[in-house]
């Protein structure tokens, strides 16, 4: 397992040098969006409205923040559970993102548009929330305020830990190590 | 009569809030520390790695150990000897999670209504289980639920005869199911018995139990353990990248139930098992 450090926007290149199992660092500006901000987003897109910001290449954290204290840049930041987002993902990856973290697995068809559109999945630790936020340098609400913790936000990270779970060639973390790991 | 201000439970539940989004129990920790020791996967036990310097981090960095920092759940036990004075005892515990939710920078993850979805806004209102019981103290657990592993909990009426085997079959099943969604390595709670809504209540109460307490009957105590085992076998693993630690514990809690019945209810807790107790 090395250590693969990426910055954004990513291009085709650098999506499929990723492999599934390898550990990513993503450096650059990251956006968050829940189930709340894809609805709309892509609500936006069919009523002839601006997305909220050019999505191609991007990177879409799935995360509600806790609000920050006082002298923070931000509360605490670890990933919610991507398969919710799995109905979205296909319009999503045609708009041009070219990687989404969340945590868990996700649908056979999500699996497939990620191939299709040349895109990857990425896991963050799951409840390391505390850890992960030391690598977000900034903060700024860019869409949605009024959805609170579910706005839109553009987020400057460094060395933002991440492992690929399901890469561009349809290689599926999740199941390969249940299989290796399962005796039932 | 004991007499227990308004105000000094608003201050307790305040405080029990923000306590238990930012350190676990030492059961929890040692559980967790316990599991890295165990795990033979390399993902499983970096992901553990990383899940123990979280808990460091919390608290050098004075943020909640996830920001899903939950729904407030509240088992209070009240003595039929105790008398709330400068206000109700359901508005100072309502009080209490508004402050501890404000004032500590917490998430706020409850919306008012189920299908329309406004955020409330100070994460109130919380879920109360209250009982009576003989005494003169106030007991309150304070649990704060996350949604990821919430939404994994299952319910299903069984035919009697079903027994033993069949309320393992439907616990292994819920928690394969469940998969990555509830954050493993997860601590599952079971409800046996009851009605359709009390075996629900018995599971939630048994994922707050402490990690390591085994049941009283030594029969429930050893099906604890079997499960525990059963579900170790899946492989689902830390983070649900496989492994060998699926689960931190299992808890059953049991109650009577109907001749025509058996109720079983799951309901998952993920490993930032949080929560916090005190007794006035």
């Amino acid at each position: 397992m090395s250590v693969k450090k990426i910055t954004t926007p990513l291009n085709e290149d650098i999506v499929l040098s990723i492999k599934a199992g390898d550990p990513v660092y993503i450096s650059g500006v990251i956006y968050t969006a829940r189930d709340a901000a894809h609805k709309r987003m892509i609500e936006d897109y069919q009523n002839g409205k601006n997305l909220p910001f050019d999505l191609k290449g991007q990177i879409i954290y799935y995360v509600g923040p806790s609000p920050a204290k006082p002298g923070q840049i931000i509360g605490s930041a670890g990933p919610t559970t991507a398969i919710r987002m799995d109905p979205y993902t296909p319009k999503i990856l045609e708009f041009g993102i070219k990687a989404t973290i969340g945590k868990g697995g996700r649908g056979k068809e999500v699996v497939e548009v990620l191939k299709k559109f040349k895109a990857v999945y990425l896991v963050a630790v799951v409840g390391a929330a505390a850890l992960i936020s030391r690598s977000i340098k900034k903060v700024e609400i860019i869409a949605y305020e009024d959805l609170g913790t579910e706005a839109v936000r553009k987020l400057e990270v460094q060395d933002f830990p991440t492992i690929c779970a399901i890469d561009a060639y349809g290689n599926n973390l999740f199941e390969k190590g249940v299989k290796e790991f399962g005796k039932l | 009569m004991k007499i227990i201000k308004y105000e000094k439970i608003v201050e307790e539940v305040k405080n029990m809030c923000i306590k238990a989004t930012h350190e676990l129990k030492d059961d929890v920790v040692n559980a967790l520390k316990n599991a890295y020791e165990k795990e033979e996967s390399p993902f499983g036990k970096e992901i553990l790695s990383q899940i123990l310097k979280n808990i460091e981090v919390a608290k050098e960095d004075n943020r909640p150990l996830c920001q899903d920092t939950g729904f407030a759940v509240l088992f209070v036990e009240i003595g039929e000897d105790v008398k709330i004075e400068g206000g109700s005892l359901k508005d100072a515990l309502i009080e209490g999670i508004r402050k501890g939710y404000t004032e500590g920078y917490l998430r706020k993850s409850i919306v008012e209504d189920p299908l329309r979805r406004k955020n409330t806004g100070d994460n109130t209102p919380p879920v109360i289980h209250f009982d009576i019981v003989p005494g003169d103290k106030l007991k309150i657990v304070f649990e704060p639920k996350g949604g990821g592993s919430e939404n994994m909990s299952a319910f299903k009426m069984l035919l009697p005869g079903e027994g033993k085997e069949g309320v393992k079959k439907f616990v292994i099943e819920t928690v394969k199911k469940a998969g990555a969604n509830p954050c493993p390595p997860i601590v599952v709670g079971v409800g046996i018995g009851g009605t359709f809504e009390y075996s629900a209540f018995l599971a939630k109460k048994a994922t707050a139990r402490p990690i390591g307490h085994r049941h009283p009957d030594p029969f429930y105590a050893q099906f604890e353990e079997e499960l525990l085992e059963e579900i170790n076998k899946l492989g689902i693993g830390p983070m649900g990248l496989g492994g060998r630690i699926t689960a931190l514990d299992v808890n059953i809690e049991t109650y009577p139930c109907h001749i025509t019945s058996l109720p079983v209810a799951v309901n998952i807790q993920c490993h930032s098992d949080r929560r916090e107790e005190v007794i006035l």
